[in-house]
């Protein structure tokens, strides 16, 4: 079983709700993201979503933008997060989801991307811009490999395309909460139980909800309508933040415990 | 320009694209799964009006007392005459209204965004033809118009960004990467995906997710249409050479589509050679680019050995661009166009050449399909066409211009 397939039977046997935690890779260095994963293991975190800095991150809000921005600007390939993380698979078995866009993949091979991120110890990919109808090819390599293919439902997703997508779906499936970018916002949406309800009318697998939550009561909140929550960008404000102090890890796994905490059973 | 114009025998298949919006492997829908159903609804919505004699009739009405189609096919006699080869003729795409064909796609798609019901337009643009264009139209239609501009197009056409404010739009200026026409694109894609209930984007180019490319393509093919009809009429021959730049690709491929099935016809599109086929000094996708995927669609991108996209450099905006459409990828494999490059030097003595010769000041764009006619013209007998696309007016880049030339400015 796919350590992330593993980690939601856990979660679900001891009636937990399950912390996705994303940050940009390589920022603001592939050292600083190796040390954020052993930390967020450490805190509590279920999955980590790992961006792969891309030039032209159309889905990204500008939180998001300005961390591929750093990635880049340090020298963040693909090849050198792979490396990162076959590094943190020697002391670490937290499952680990890539956030990439299509291109990356497609320029050297979709069946040698994906085999090279299978064997760094890589358990999902979420491809941005890979909607089903163009992921023929796709789909047959992720299960060859083992690899979670995790599909977006978008608000604006109607109910015959949703069962379409999710009766592909491998690992959870991630329900983006509102239309728009990347990015925190003040309020959660309030159709997020509707949706989920609809996701669900369609398939037994754990559903993950993201784009916008920010602290830890809209984490709780979330987390009554899903199996899991996914917090970006602002943990991503506090790396942007802390940058290369001595600081970072310690401030901003401080603030995904504070998440993580909030999910508890009470 | 070196690549050879091969002889014309292939027929492209016009039956593309396929229903998913693919022509061969270039093509498609690569987007965030919130576009994937308001693209289809705009599919289902186009593929209505195609067959709608209302919408027809509409478009035709404003695309000829608005626009001021059909535009001439005029004679270039001083030009024809001092190159001594082939009969040249201008397609007047630089009448229009607005200065340049993009406005025949500006009306097409307002008129479907108001079947549509939406009430907010935006659009991306770079030469800002088509931001002009995007905000003519919302402005005659009383919507609320957004565009998109990357911070160094603003500045290089300046002229362009007054145009709009007057029309009412509000103009963003993009700071992102290398602050062009990619970059805009980037924050259109960004301002749909957030507003996407209310707001129809007005694609500029023959790019981007299916059903943009063939979309816009079929709102241009007007152009090839007419040029058909009066080089009929004008020569009672079809021409033999078709002669277009190619950013994007909508003035090309709207120029090119109409005579695919006309064997005879040889076509060439001209990219933008900046300061030479050097990575992050040109746009040329064809010379220097490979297969990729990027804002939606796949086919010719500049990309580094990892997929990062390439800088890319024009003296012309329109044409600044790291992606080609998908349809000019696809009729190059198939042998049916040829692509070839002008650089920013050759396109600046066009642009001069055509001004005091025939007394039309071209665009920058425009002036690269100029670059390579007055290159191939003269190899060419003098009783063989060639059709240029003047895709659009050089008003906005005559400050530009003139301080490029600067002292080689005849007095």
């Amino acid at each position: 079983m796919n350590r992330i397939e593993q980690r939601f039977s856990t979660l679900r046997a001891e009636g937990r709700k399950g912390l996705v935690i994303y940050i940009g890779a390589g920022d603001p260095n592939l050292e600083a993201t190796h040390r954020l994963a052993l930390e967020f293991d450490r805190v509590g975190v279920d999955v980590l979503e790992l961006g792969v800095p891309f030039s032209d991150p159309l889905a990204d809000g500008i939180v998001n933008q300005l961390a591929a921005q750093r990635g880049l600007e340090s020298g963040t390939t693909p090849p050198r997060v792979l490396d990162t993380i076959a590094a943190i698979r020697r002391e670490s078995q937290i499952p680990i989801v890539l956030y990439i866009y299509f291109n990356l993949l497609h320029r050297v091979g979709v069946a040698e991307f994906i085999q090279a991120a299978a064997k760094a110890g890589v358990d999902g990919l979420l491809v941005l811009d890979l909607p089903p109808e163009e992921a023929d090819g796709y789909e047959g390599l992720m299960k060859a490999a083992e690899l979670c293919a995790i599909w977006l439902v978008a608000p604006t997703t109607p109910e015959d395309r949703v069962a379409k997508i999710v009766r592909r779906a491998t690992g959870f499936v991630y329900y983006v909460s509102r239309e728009g970018v990347t990015g925190m916002q003040q309020t959660v949406s309030r159709s997020i139980g509707a949706m989920t309800d609809v996701i669900r009318r369609h398939t037994p697998i754990p559903i993950a909800v993201g784009f916008g939550i920010s602290n830890a009561d809209q984490a709780r909140q979330v987390a009554e309508s899903a199996e899991a929550i996914v917090v970006g960008s602002a943990v991503v404000n506090r790396i942007a933040e802390f940058g290369r102090s001595p600081e970072l890890v310690a401030k901003v796994g401080g603030f995904v415990r504070e998440l993580a905490e909030a999910l508890k059973p009470r | 320009m070196s690549v050879m114009v091969a002889p014309a025998t292939a027929i492209a298949d016009k039956n593309m694209p396929d229903t998913e919006g693919h022509f061969g492997q270039y093509g498609g829908r690569y987007v965030p799964e919130t576009l994937v159903y308001p693209l289809q609804q705009l599919e289902d919505e186009y593929a209505r009006a195609q067959t709608d004699l209302e919408f027809q009739r509409e478009l035709s009405y404003y695309l000829r007392e608005f626009c001021g189609r059909p535009t001439p096919l005029y004679f270039a006699e001083r030009l024809t005459r001092e190159l001594g080869g082939a009969k040249i003729y201008l397609k007047r795409e630089d009448l229009l209204h607005t200065g340049a064909h993009k406005i025949n796609n500006a009306i097409g798609q307002i008129l479907l965004a108001k079947r549509m019901g939406k009430t907010r337009i935006i659009a991306e643009t770079g030469a800002g033809q088509h931001g002009v264009a995007t905000a003519t139209v919302s402005a005659m239609f009383g919507m609320k118009c957004v565009i998109y501009m990357g911070a160094v197009d603003c500045k290089r056409q300046e002229l362009n960004v007054y145009r709009m404010k007057m029309l009412g739009a509000e103009v963003v200026p993009v700071q992102a990467g290398q602050k062009t026409l990619k970059e805009a694109v980037n924050e259109a894609m960004r301002d749909w995906v957030t507003n996407v209930r209310t707001t129809h984007y007005i694609l500029g180019t023959a790019y981007g997710a299916h059903p943009y490319p063939v979309m816009v393509r079929n709102f241009h093919r007007i152009i090839g249409d007419e040029a058909r009809r009066q080089i009929l009429e004008k020569e009672e021959r079809l021409p033999d050479l078709l002669i277009a730049c190619v950013g994007g690709g909508s003035n090309a491929i709207g120029l090119f589509y109409p005579f695919l099935d006309d064997p005879t016809v040889r076509m060439l599109g001209v990219e933008a050679g900046g300061e030479g086929i050097l990575p992050e000094k040109h746009a040329a996708r064809f010379q220097g680019g490979s297969l990729g995927v990027l804002q939606g669609t796949r086919s010719y991108i500049l990309q580094d050995e990892f997929g990062q996209i390439q800088q890319t450099h024009s003296v012309s905006a329109g044409l600044d661009y790291a992606a080609v459409g998908p349809e000019h990828a696809w009729l190059r494999d198939q042998g049916r166009v040829d692509y070839s490059y002008a650089t920013d030097q050759k396109a600046l003595e066009a642009f001069m050449r055509l001004a005091r010769l025939e007394g039309i000041i071209p665009a920058l764009e425009s002036s690269h399909a100029v670059a390579a006619a007055i290159e191939r013209a003269p190899s060419f007998s003098r009783d063989s066409l060639i059709i240029i696309n003047l895709s659009g007016r050089g008003d906005k880049d005559v400050m530009q211009v003139a301080q490029k030339v600067g002292l080689h400015m005849p007095a």
